[in-house]
Parts: C-alpha cells; structure tokens; sequence
C-alpha cells in the first residue's frame, strides 16, 4: 500500500522575488498548499530602541527607511504624530508640500509592487518600463529634497526647503511621461491572457477575514470595504482636495491590481490639484540689502558688523537651499522652540545662533509636554499609525509604528491555502511586502 | 455618548484612571477587567469595534528621569477603532513587573495573535491563552527582552561571527 | 616541458588574462537584496543606468550558477547564518560586493540586531558605501570589480573588529570630501 505524505517546502529568506527577506514554511499536498507557516524579522533593525536614544529630529532618517519604496510617508507620519503632541499647527504651503511629496511616494510604491510582481510572473518589459516611470517621479524628488530615496526632508513644523522656481512644470511634464508608462501597463497586462488567468481568483481574501485580521490599505479595498484615512480623518488639506478611493469587490490579486492602478491616477490627480490651489511661497523681497554669500555672513558677523547684515540675502550651499529667510515663513511652523531659524538669522546676528544651538545641542531641543499620541496615516500599503509616548525630556520614551503589512502578513496564510504552489508568487506580489516596515 | 463615556458609565469599579489628551480618548482600566472591556467594545451595537488596530507595550522604568513614578513598570496598549462609526478608543492595562501576564485577546480579534507574539519577544510580558507564544522578531536563542529599558542597545548577541 | 608550466610563462599569462577578460565581462550576479539599497539596486539594473552594458545584467538566483555575491541592504543577525551558508554554497572563483553602507560598516544602525560589517563573516572584495549609493556609484564599484576579476584577485580575509585588522583603510580611517576631491585630482 502506498502512504501519502506531504511534503515540507522552505521558501528561505534569500529568494528571488526581490521583496526583502521573509520565509515561508509550506506543506505541501502535491502542488497544493496545505498550510504555510510566516517567519518575519530578519531585517529588524530595532527602529523602536534606535528612535529612544536620539533626539525627535535625528529620528527622521530612521523612519525614511521602514517603508522605503514611499520614504515621504512615513516622514510625514512621524511629524505629524509629534506636531499633534505639541498642539502646533503648519503653514498651508508647508501642508500642501507635505501632500505633493506624500502623493509622489505612494505613485513611487505602488510602481514598484506592480512592476515587481508583473516581472515574477514573466513580463519583464513592464517593469523595466514602470522602474523607467519610477525614476522619474525620483528625479522631481531630487530636485526638492536632495536626494532620491532616503530624503530627511519633512521636519517637526514644517519641511526642509520650500520647492524651486519651475517644479511645477516640471511635475506637470513627468507626470504626463508617467501616465502614459501606465497607459502602456496597462495595454500590455490588463488583456493579457496569462496575467488574467494567473491572477484571477488567486489569494482571496474576504472581507469580514480582512478586517478581523486587522488589515487596511489597498488589501481591504479590493475585498470592497471603502476604508481610506485620507478620507475618514483627513489630515493636512485632503478635505480641500477631490479624489476617489477605488474600490474592488472579490478581494483576489486581480482587484488589487486594479485598485493599485486606479490609485495612482488618483494620487496623480491629486498632485495636479495640489499646485492648482497652493498658496505663494517666497515672501516679497523687502529687504534692501545685498546678496551675499555665506562665508562671508559669518566672517562679517564674528567681527561684529551685525547692523547691515540684518536687510542682506545669503546665498547658500546646494544641499541648504530653499531655506533662507525668503522661504523660512511659509514653509515652517511661527514656532521658535520647534524650529530651526532662518540662516540668515543664524549666521548673522546672535539670537538666531543660540535659537540654532538651543535646538540642535545634546540635552535641549523639541521639548514636548508628556503625554502620548496616536496618529494614522495613509501609507501606500495601509493605515501607518505612529504612537508616541513622551516623558518631556528631548528624547521620545516610546515610538511605535504600526506598520500596514504586519496583519497582511498574519493572513496570508489564509489567503493561500488551497492555492497551487505556483499562486504563492502572484499572491505574494500583490500583498507588497516591505520588510523595512514589517520588521522594523 | 462617546465611546469614553460608555466604558466609564458600565465600567466605573474596574477604570483606574481615563484622559484625552489631545483628543484622543484613552482609559486605563484593571488587568482582570480587560476581557469583559474587550468583548463589550466588540459586541456592543453603538460602538461596534471590529478593528484591534495595535497593541503593544510600554516601559517605564526611569519615566522622567525617576521624578515621576509610575506603580507599575509596564502597561500594554490597546487601540480599537469603528470602521462604521469612525471613533477610536485606546484602552491601557498596567501590568506588574514580578509576573507581567496579561489575558489574551486573540480569540476575539485574529489580529492580536502576531502583536501579541511581538509584545511578548521584546517585552517578555506573557499572554495567557495565546496559542502560539513564541519570538517572532528574535531568533529563539536570544536571551533577555530587547525593548527593555534595562536591555542596552549595543548588546549583541551574534549566532556567528565576532562576539563583542 | 617548463615554458608550458611555470607560472609566469607567456601561454598561461596570456590564458589567465583571457579567463580573466572572459569572466569580468560575463558576472553572474546573486543578489542577496535585503533593504533598502535594493531599490537602487534595481534602479542601476534597469534602463536608466543599465548595467547589461557591462555583462553584469543577468541575476542568476541560484549559489551554485552565480559567482559574485552581491550583498544588498542591512544584514541582521538572525540572517547572518544564512549569509554564510548562500556564501559558501557557491563555487570558485567567488568574489563578494559589500552594497550599501550597513553591509560595509553597519550604518547608524549600532544596536543588538544588526552585523556591524559583513566582511566579519565573509571576505568581501569590494565596498560601495552609501544609503542608498547613487547607481552611478553601483557602477563605478562594477568597475573596480571588474578590474579586480581580470586580475584574478579575490579576498581571503575576515574583518576583525578587535584588533581593527582586515579593512582599507578608507573605510577605516573615516571620509572626507576633500580627500575624495583629492584623489579624484590625482587619478585624472
């Protein structure tokens, strides 16, 4: 007589569907999964220890890098979070920024899980050509923030630098070029037969199973559950902004798919409207002064000939501009204890520079009243939610993230059993699995 | 009546302590009245919590720099949230230093089962009636509870390679 | 007959540099992408950037069919075994890529979790520092490794963090923008 076993497949934590590092232990009936079996936490990075030994400024490059496919999320997140601690509002270019950038990301993240996943399942052409798009939209990001995927750019009170003189048209060019790389997409997977059929009616989830497993995000809304915190708490201007929250209705790979490509051409329209209705930026010029450069500001003022240098305009290193005093107003918070002056101010006249020290120095900085927060935003996976704890010292006690992929990843294995061994790859692709966030 | 005043109005022995601060509602409730808070939050109609959106932990030792001292050194944190009303509530536990257990909520809401494994790997706060409590962050052969305050950040504990 | 075997003879030079030429413009790469510098690992593969130009574009997810082990993002302890038994599964010649910083020093990220450096655990030819590094600097590093492979070079050592033995010296010493301007200088 012969015996049936199944057998026990180890989808390791090096493999080649490039979305980080998980593995998978998988029973498998023949070709069908009997059950599978989550381990998560090879790259946990200790974001929570890392965050409550620094000061709330030097927490930002920490959190570019938990969702690092949408680093301007989780950006805004955390300033957000500790903005609602200290009870202090942000000018309105600041917030449309905020929005401008955040939109950008989530275009930049859901680009990459399409293109990812349409590449796993043999259509190399569309990722090359969505990977194209995504340097685009990282080419604007450049050019405000500096760098292409871990910016810093978003501080408590405001944003780094304000945009330049021609980034609208820029944006308005590429973002043309990027809608008609999803046209393309779109024509080459949409229709096509093996996309179709290795997609359709794969990793169902339902809805009631999503939301008792705590998942959000574009996950919940292709199982037809309209749940998007840009439109339940709207936070920064998104109840001035008109977009629709695409929604799917039998919660497989197909319906995430499509509601990942309808989000993008809504994320895109938004970005549209944002520079429709954001207010002016650079203050006019009152000052009669001259330009000057900076060395020179601060050699002047070391010597003490602070009167002139009061009216003049300095002229700044690449990576500091967009932060003179020219910009400072509309893009950061009327708060001297959050933020950093105008340099002007700060090479040019005494007060200035001890406002700088005072917040930048070991032992003083952002002190904000005891107490703790809970913030949720939209994260291109799901709702991120940060909780912050703070004791009053100028260190966070506690910042916890709750990452959008962590209850997917909890339910996945509901979505795949039953599944052919061969489903794990779409499914997998569709969950968009970031590990930065998931381990943290 | 908001979701606060509910809790306070059924719940009013077992609530030590509630605020909201920043708007945002939370109330610290006894460890023995977690469950029966749990299912009164899910089961009844006006308040409908069908998301356990977090649940982690925090530690106080130390809190503000010893000036503050707080009864009990941990205190795991629960938010919930409505989707068909939209409010959020967050509900917080103290829990004892000497033996930190605390009951289970993953029979109610499949999601605590993972947040709970995590809370118990960088913790060490036990969670009676989980069916699976075992690291899901650490490797298993780590030893201690790595979000501790007393656990110091550099402490490494290689499989392989250079001990430090 | 000793022309035909003693190793600084014309034929096998001259053979060494045709193996030498034939691998450096053929890398089968294994991409061990953890983190984030896999996104600018993917953006230096893809069209932008292209590193099919230099022979390296076909990623080849198996130890055994690859020969350069690129090691891409932040290495936690709880994957560093795995590291070690994906590095020795594969066959020689082998070269191995530190990309990124968290796998060349261990980054800002200084705490109980993280390997401070793979080249403790593995030898490591060449370090691309950065968070992520510019594909431009992805392909600079190709480039040295290419040089490094038609030379037949590999490297034998491990870091050793007490006695601070095993690394250049200017992953040692720190970085400065001048000295970089400097070299550059130099070279040109």
């Amino acid at each position: 007589m012969t015996q049936t076993r199944s057998m026990l497949l180890n989808v390791g934590p090096s493999h080649p569907a490039m979305h980080g590092v998980i593995r998978l232990i998988m029973e498998l009936d023949g070709e069908k999964i009997k059950a599978v079996d989550v381990e998560i936490g090879y790259l946990h990075r200790a974001f929570e220890k890392m965050c409550e030994t620094v000061m709330y400024t030097q927490c930002f490059p920490y959190t570019d890098r938990l969702n690092y496919v949408s680093p301007l999320i989780n950006n805004v997140g955390f300033a957000l979070t500790v903005e609602k601690l200290l009870g202090i509002d942000i000018p309105e270019r600041a917030k449309y920024i905020r929005v401008i950038m955040s939109e950008i990301s989530r275009v930049t993240d859901h680009l990459t899980c399409v293109g990812a996943s349409a590449m796993e399942l043999g259509a190399m052409s569309v990722f090359l050509y969505m990977i194209k798009a995504r340097e685009f939209l990282w080419e604007l990001v450049e050019e405000i923030t500096g760098a292409r995927l871990t910016i810093s750019y978003v501080r408590i009170g405001g944003v780094k630098a304000d945009l330049t003189k021609d980034f609208a048209d820029k944006a308005f060019q590429k973002i043309a070029d990027v809608r008609k790389v999803l046209i393309e997409a779109d024509e080459l997977l949409t229709r096509n037969r093996i996309f179709f059929d290795r997609m359709k009616d794969i990793g169902k989830i339902s809805a009631e199973d999503a939301i008792a497993y705590g998942i959000t995000g574009p996950f919940l809304r292709s199982t037809g559950v309209a749940y998007d915190v840009r439109k339940s708490n709207p936070y920064l201007v998104y109840d001035k902004l008109d977009f629709e929250v695409p929604v799917g209705s039998k919660g497989d790979n197909l319906d995430r798919y499509f509601v990942r490509m309808a989000e993008m051409e809504q994320s895109l329209r938004i970005i549209e409207q944002c520079f429709q209705q954001i207010p002016d930026g650079a203050v006019a010029a009152d000052l009669t002064g001259c330009v000057i450069p900076a060395a020179q500001m601060v050699d002047s003022a070391k010597m003490g000939n602070t009167e002139e240098l009061i009216e003049d305009e300095v002229t700044l290193d690449p990576t500091l501009q967009g932060s003179t005093r020219k910009y400072h107003d509309a893009i950061n918070a009327n708060k001297k204890d959050v933020v950093l002056p105008a340099k002007e101010n700060t090479y040019g006249n005494i007060e200035g520079l001890m406002n700088h020290f005072k917040l930048v120095m070991y032992g003083h900085g952002i002190h904000p009243p005891a107490g703790e927060v809970y913030l949720p935003v939209e994260g291109a996976n799901g709702e991120l939610g940060f909780y912050i704890v703070s004791d009053g010292r100028d260190q966070p006690w506690r910042v916890r993230v709750h990452p959008p992929c962590f209850p997917i990843m909890a339910a996945l294995p509901k979505c795949l059993i039953g599944d052919m061994m061969a489903d794990l790859v779409p499914t997998f692709g569709s969950v968009n699995m970031i590990a930065g966030e998931l381990d943290r | 009546m908001t979701p606060l005043q509910r809790i306070q109005e059924r719940f009013t022995a077992e609530i030590i302590e509630t605020h909201a601060f920043r708007g945002d509602e939370t109330a610290i409730i006894r460890p023995a009245a977690l469950r029966s808070v749990a299912q009164f939050l899910k089961e009844t109609p006006e308040l409908d919590f069908n998301f356990l959106m977090d649940l982690t932990a925090v530690d106080y030792l130390f809190y503000a720099g010893g000036r503050v001292q707080k009864e009990f050194r941990f205190e795991t944190v629960y938010h919930f949230f409505s989707l068909k009303f939209n409010h959020r509530i967050r509900i917080k536990v103290p829990v004892d230093e000497k033996d930190p257990e605390v009951d289970t909520l993953s029979d109610l809401w499949p999601s605590a089962n993972w947040y709970e494994r995590e809370v118990w790997d960088m913790y060490g706060i036990k969670f009676k009636g989980h069916p699976n409590l075992k690291r899901i962050l650490m490797y298993e052969e780590f030893q201690g509870h790595a979000l501790r305050k007393d656990y110091p950040v550099n402490k490494r504990q290689p499989l392989i390679g250079p001990q430090n | 007959m000793s022309f035909m075997s003693s190793p600084t003879n014309f034929f096998t030079s001259k053979l060494n540099d045709a193996l030498g030429w034939a691998r450096k413009f053929s890398i089968f790469q294994y991409p061990f992408v953890t983190a984030c510098c896999g996104m600018e690992y993917m953006a230096a593969n893809c069209a932008h950037y292209d590193q099919d130009r230099f022979g390296a574009g076909f990623p080849r997810f198996s130890p055994r069919q690859s020969d350069v082990l690129f090691v891409v993002g932040t290495i936690s302890h709880k994957m560093a075994p795995i590291l070690k038994t994906v590095h020795d599964q594969m066959c020689e010649p082998k070269w191995v890529v530190a990309f990124g910083v968290c796998t060349c020093t261990g980054g800002f990220y200084d705490n109980y979790s993280t390997v401070m450096g793979i080249d403790t655990i593995i030898p490591v030819d060449i370090y691309i520092p950065g968070c992520p590094p510019r594909p431009e600097n992805v392909i600079d590093g190709l480039l040295k490794l290419q040089d490094k492979i038609q030379k037949g070079e590999q490297s034998r050592t491990l870091y050793d963090p007490r006695t601070k033995i095993g690394r250049p010296a200017e992953l040692q010493a720190g970085y400065t923008i001048e000295g970089h301007i400097k070299h550059i200088e130099s070279v040109s």
